[in-house]
C-alpha cells in the first residue's frame, strides 16, 4: 500500500474544486428548505394547513419521502431534502470513484502510475479514503449549518451523519461498479442505475408498499425519522451495507485482470443501419439517450407542478415574500402559479437545449469532427444538422414538460380543457429557450472553447427570475433574459410582438454562428 | 494534367507559433510522397490545411486542381484521410463508423470492405471505447481504403500497429499506388519512409528542407556498421565517406555514408566478414549532423 497517502493529496488537490461546490450545493440544498419554510409560512397556522396537504399528497410522497411532522421547520427539511439530497451525494460518489478507477484505468495513465512505485492496491485505496473523506464533510457541513439555523442538535446531526453514510454505499456501489464493467461510461450507467432504482423503491413503498422502502438505502436514511423521534439504528444498516460493497469490491480487485472487467462490454452491430447513414441519423443515434432523459425529467417535473390543483394558494401561504416569488402581481393566485411553472419548465429546458448545442464542441475538441468533415460532409450542413436536432429535440423537451403540467391538472382537479390550455400556454416559450440555443450556437461558432459561456445566460435568466422583482433588479438587467419579455400566459393575455421578436434572435444568432464556424479553424484539444 | 497536390510558400500561425514558414510540397500523380519531421515539425498542420480544417494565413493551396478552403466537401469525396489518431464514439462500433465515414465519402466499395476487415483482423462489432489505440487505427485505415477515391492523405497512420499490420498496411498502399493513384504519407520514422515512398520531402521547422527520391536523399544519411573480420580492415581508414572509425584488433565499428556502403563492403569482404551488423539511418540522427537540432520534440509540439 506504499504511495496511497501520496495518491490521496494528489487526488484531494485534483478534486479540491469539485469537492468544495458539491458540498456547498449539498449543504445548501438542506439549509435553503430551512430558510424557505420559514420565509414562506407566517404563521403556525399556515404551516399546518400546507402541511396536511402536502402529505395527503401521493405524488409529494412519491418524490419526496414519507411525510412525517411537516408542520415543523425539521420535518419540512427532512421531508424537502433528504431523498434528493442522497441521490446527489449518491452521484458525487460516483463521479468521485470512477474517475480515479475506472476512467483512470481506460485512459491508460493508471498504468503509468502502476508501473511507477506505487503499490498495486494504492490507487483504490486513495479512492476509498478521498471518496469517504468527501462523505463526511458533506455530513458535517449538512450537520453545522442545520445547528447554526438553528434546529436541534442530535436530529440535525443525524440528518448529516445518515447523508454521508447513504453517500458510501453509493460509493462502495460505484467501487464495485468499477470492477464489474470494463469502461468508465458503463460504471456511470451502473451506479447510476442502482441509485435510480433505491429511489424508486422507496418512492413506491412510502406510497403504499412499506417493505420495498426497507430494500433501499435510502429508505434506510429517511427511516432514521430525523425530527419526528429520531432513531440511530438504520445508520448501522447503512454502514454494513458500504462495508460489504467496498469488500466485495476490493475482493474482485484483487482478482482480475488490469484493464479488463468481470462484465465484458457487450457487442454492438457490425454494420451501420440506414439512419446512421446521414449526419442527421448520427446526431440523433448520439443524443438520443439525452433527449429521452431530459423529456421523461421535464414531463415528470409538469406532472407533480400541474398536479397540485387548485390548491397552490394553501401551498404559497399568505406570506408577500412566496406570492412575490411565485405569483407576479395583479395575477390570480392559480393562473399566476402556472404561469411561473411554465416559465420554470421553459428554464428547465434550456439546460437540455444549451446541453444539446455543446454537443457540437465537445465532438470537435475531442477530435470527432475532423474525420466527419474531411468526407464528403460540408461544415455549413453538419453545424445545420446539429442545430435541427436541438431545436426539434428542444421543442419536444419542453412541450412534454407543458403537457405533464396539463395531465397531472387534469387528473387532480378533473379539468379535461387544461391539457391543451397549458400546453398551448408552454408553446410560446420554445422561443427563448431557443435564444439560449442560438446563443450557444454563435459563442461555439466563434470559437469552439468559448462555448460553455453560454451556460451564463441561463445563469442569468433564472436569477432574474428567481430575484428580479424581490431584489428590484434595474429593467435593463431584466431584460436580458430572454424570458423576462413573453406574456404570462394563462396569467396574461397572450402578446405576438415579443414571441416573433425572439424567433427573430434565436435566427439571426443561429445563423451568426452558422457563419462564424465556416470562417474559423476547426480546433483540437 | 496538374500535380494532385501543390502547395507554395505556405504560412500557417497559431498565435505566435509560426506553425508552418513558408512551407512548399509538390505530389505527382501514382507516386506515395514521403513526408518526413520530427514531431512538431507542422506535418499534422500541413495536412489539415490541406483538408480544408485550417486556413491558410499565406501561400497557395491546390489540392487535386482545386481550393480545399473553399471547394472542401467536393474534393473530400475524391480523397481518404487517415488522422494521426483517431478518436471514435464511445457508443459506436468500428463497423458503424467504417459505413459511416464511407457513405459521408459517398459509398463504399462492400467486398474491399469485407476483405480490409479481414487482412487487418479487426472485430468490427467492439465499441468505440473498448477499441486499444492499435484497433483504432485499423478502423480508420478500413475506412479510408475501402472507399473508391483518388488521393489518400495519411497522417502517422502506423503508430500503434503491429509489425504484421504493419506490413499489411504495406501491401494495401503499394497496391493502392500501382492502380495510379497518389499517397501523402506523413511520418517521422526514416525507416518506414524508405520502405514505402517514391519520393521524400523533409520538413524542418514548418520549412521544406530537402525533397527529392530516397536516391536522391542518399547523401544524406548515414548507416552505422559493426563488423568483425578475419583480418584488421585496415583500408577502411581514411576511405571516402567513413566516419568515426574506432578499430580495435578484428572488430570495426564506424558510420558511412549510406551512398558509399558498397565501396565499404567491398573492403570487409576483402578483409573475410566474420559478422556484419548494419543499423539504417534514423532521422534524429539526420536532424542532429546537418541541422544541429537537438531532438526529440519543441516544447509543446504535438505528435
Ligand atoms: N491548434 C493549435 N494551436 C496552437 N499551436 C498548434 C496547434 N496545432 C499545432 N500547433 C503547433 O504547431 C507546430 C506544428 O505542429 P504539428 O503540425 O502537429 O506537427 P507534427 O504533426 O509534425 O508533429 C507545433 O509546434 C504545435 O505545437
Ligand atoms: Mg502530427
Amino acid at each position: 500500500m506504499t504511495g496511497t497517502w501520496t495518491l490521496v493529496r494528489h487526488f484531494l488537490r485534483r478534486d479540491r474544486w469539485m469537492l468544495l461546490w458539491w458540498s456547498l450545493g449539498i449543504a445548501l440544498l438542506y439549509w435553503s428548505q430551512a430558510v424557505s419554510v420559514e420565509a414562506v409560512y407566517a404563521s403556525q397556522a399556515e404551516l399546518d394547513r400546507a402541511a396536511a396537504l402536502m402529505g395527503s399528497n401521493a405524488a409529494f410522497v412519491a418524490m419526496a419521502g414519507p411525510a412525517r411532522a411537516l408542520n415543523t421547520v425539521g420535518g419540512q427539511v427532512t421531508w424537502q431534502a433528504t431523498a434528493f439530497g442522497a441521490v446527489a451525494i449518491g452521484l458525487m460518489s460516483m463521479f468521485l470513484v470512477v474517475r480515479h478507477t475506472r476512467a483512470e484505468e481506460e485512459s491508460g495513465r493508471d498504468e503509468l502510475l502502476r508501473a511507477s512505485a506505487i503499490g498495486r492496491r494504492a490507487t483504490t485505496a486513495a479512492t476509498v479514503v478521498v471518496v469517504a473523506l468527501a462523505n463526511l464533510l458533506v455530513g458535517l457541513l449538512v450537520t453545522l449549518s442545520l445547528v447554526s439555523f438553528p434546529l436541534a442538535v442530535g436530529d440535525s446531526a443525524a440528518l448529516g451523519i445518515g447523508l454521508a453514510a447513504t453517500g458510501l454505499v453509493f460509493a462502495g456501489t460505484a467501487l464495485l461498479a468499477a470492477q464489474l464493467t470494463s469502461g468508465a461510461r458503463a460504471a456511470y450507467g451502473l451506479t447510476g442505475v442502482v441509485i435510480g432504482t433505491a429511489y424508486v423503491l422507496r418512492a413506491i413503498g412510502d406510497v403504499g408498499t412499506p417493505v420495498l422502502t426497507w430494500l433501499s438505502p435510502i429508505g434506510w436514511y429517511q427511516g432514521m425519522h430525523a425530527f419526528s423521534g429520531v432513531r440511530w439504528w438504520p445508520l448501522l444498516l447503512l454502514v454494513a451495507l458500504a462495508a460489504v460493497a467496498v469488500a466485495a469490491a476490493l475482493a474482485v480487485f484483487a482478482r482480475r485482470d488490469h484493464g479488463s472487467g468481470v462484465v465484458a462490454d457487450r457487442p454492438g452491430p457490425a454494420r451501420a443501419g440506414a439512419l446512421l447513414g446521414t449526419p442527421l441519423g448520427l446526431a440523433w443515434r448520439l443524443q438520443r439517450g439525452a433527449v429521452w432523459g431530459w423529456a421523461a425529467g421535464l414531463f415528470l417535473t409538469g406532472l407533480s407542478y400541474g398536479s397540485l390543483g387548485t390548491d397552490v394558494g394553501d401551498l404559497l401561504g399568505d406570506s408577500a415574500m412566496s406570492q412575490e416569488m411565485f405569483v407576479p402581481s395583479g395575477m390570480s393566485l392559480v393562473d399566476g402559479f402556472y404561469a411561473t411553472a411554465i416559465l420554470m419548465l421553459a428554464l428547465m429546458s434550456s439546460g437540455f437545449a444549451i446541453s444539446s448545442a455543446l454537443r457540437p464542441r465537445h465532438d470537435e475538441l475531442d477530435g470527432r469532427v475532423e474525420v466527419l468533415l474531411a468526407t464528403g460532409l460540408s461544415r455549413t450542413r453538419w453545424l445545420l444538422t446539429q442545430v435541427v436536432l436541438t431545436t426539434l429535440a428542444s421543442t419536444a423537451v419542453l412541450l412534454l414538460g407543458g403537457l405533464g403540467l396539463g395531465v397531472g391538472y387534469w387528473l387532480t382537479a378533473d379539468d379535461g380543457g387544461a391539457v391543451g390550455r397549458y400546453l398551448l400556454a408552454t408553446l410560446p416559450h420554445v422561443a427563448p429557450v431557443l435564444v439560449l440555443a442560438g446563443l450557444t450556437t454563435l459563442a461555439y461558432g466563434v470559437r469552439a472553447r468559448w462555448a460553455g459561456l453560454a451556460w451564463l445566460g441561463l445563469v442569468l435568466a433564472l436569477v432574474v427570475m428567481l430575484f428580479g422583482t424581490v431584489f428590484r433588479m434595474p429593467e435593463w438587467l431584466q431584460d436580458l433574459s430572454p424570458f423576462h419579455h413573453l406574456a404570462l400566459v394563462p396569467a396574461e393575455d397572450f402578446r405576438w410582438a415579443p414571441l416573433l421578436a425572439l424567433a427573430a434572435v434565436a435566427v439571426a444568432l443561429t445563423a451568426a454562428g452558422i457563419v462564424g464556424f465556416t470562417r474559423r479553424d476547426v480546433e483540437v484539444r | 494534367m496538374t500535380n494532385p497536390i501543390e502547395v507554395q510558400g505556405l504560412v500557417k500561425s497559431f498565435g505566435s507559433v509560426r506553425a508552418l514558414d513558408g512551407l512548399d510540397l509538390e505530389v505527382s500523380r501514382g507516386e506515395i510522397h514521403g513526408f518526413l519531421g520530427p514531431n512538431g515539425s507542422g506535418k499534422s498542420t500541413t495536412i489539415r490545411v490541406l483538408l480544408g480544417l485550417l486556413r491558410a494565413n499565406g501561400g497557395s493551396v491546390r489540392l487535386l486542381g482545386g481550393d480545399p478552403w473553399a471547394q472542401a466537401a467536393d474534393l473530400h469525396r475524391r480523397l481518404a484521410y487517415v488522422p494521426g489518431e483517431l478518436a471514435l464514439w464511445p457508443n459506436l462500433t468500428g463497423g458503424q463508423v467504417i459505413d459511416l465515414l464511407g457513405r459521408l465519402r459517398g459509398g463504399i466499395d462492400e467486398r474491399r470492405r469485407a476483405d480490409l476487415i479481414d487482412m487487418f483482423e479487426l472485430d468490427p462489432s467492439k465499441k468505440g471505447r473498448t477499441y486499444s489505440k492499435g484497433n483504432r487505427q485499423k478502423v480508420a485505415l478500413v475506412a479510408a481504403l475501402a472507399s473508391d477515391v483518388e488521393l489518400l492523405l495519411l497522417d502517422e497512420p502506423t503508430t500503434g500497429l503491429d509489425p504484421l499490420m504493419e506490413a499489411v498496411f504495406r501491401r494495401c498502399v503499394d497496391e493502392f499506388r500501382d492502380s495510379g493513384r497518389s499517397v501523402l504519407l506523413s511520418s517521422h520514422i526514416l525507416a518506414e519512409v524508405e520502405e514505402l515512398c517514391d519520393r521524400v520531402s523533409i520538413i524542418r521547422a514548418g520549412r521544406r528542407v530537402e525533397t527529392g527520391s530516397l536516391a536522391d536523399l542518399r547523401h544524406l544519411t548515414r548507416t552505422t556498421v559493426r563488423s568483425e573480420t578475419v583480418r584488421p580492415p585496415t583500408a577502411l581508414t581514411g576511405m571516402a565517406g567513413v566516419h568515426d572509425l574506432a578499430i580495435d584488433g578484428n572488430r570495426a565499428a564506424f558510420e558511412v555514408d549510406t551512398a558509399e556502403l558498397d565501396p565499404v563492403l567491398g573492403v570487409l569482404r576483402e578483409a573475410g566478414i566474420r559478422t556484419l551488423g548494419a543499423t539504417p539511418p534514423t532521422l534524429e540522427e539526420l536532424f542532429l549532423r546537418h541541422y544541429g537540432d537537438t531532438l526529440p520534440d519543441r516544447p509543446g509540439a504535438e505528435s
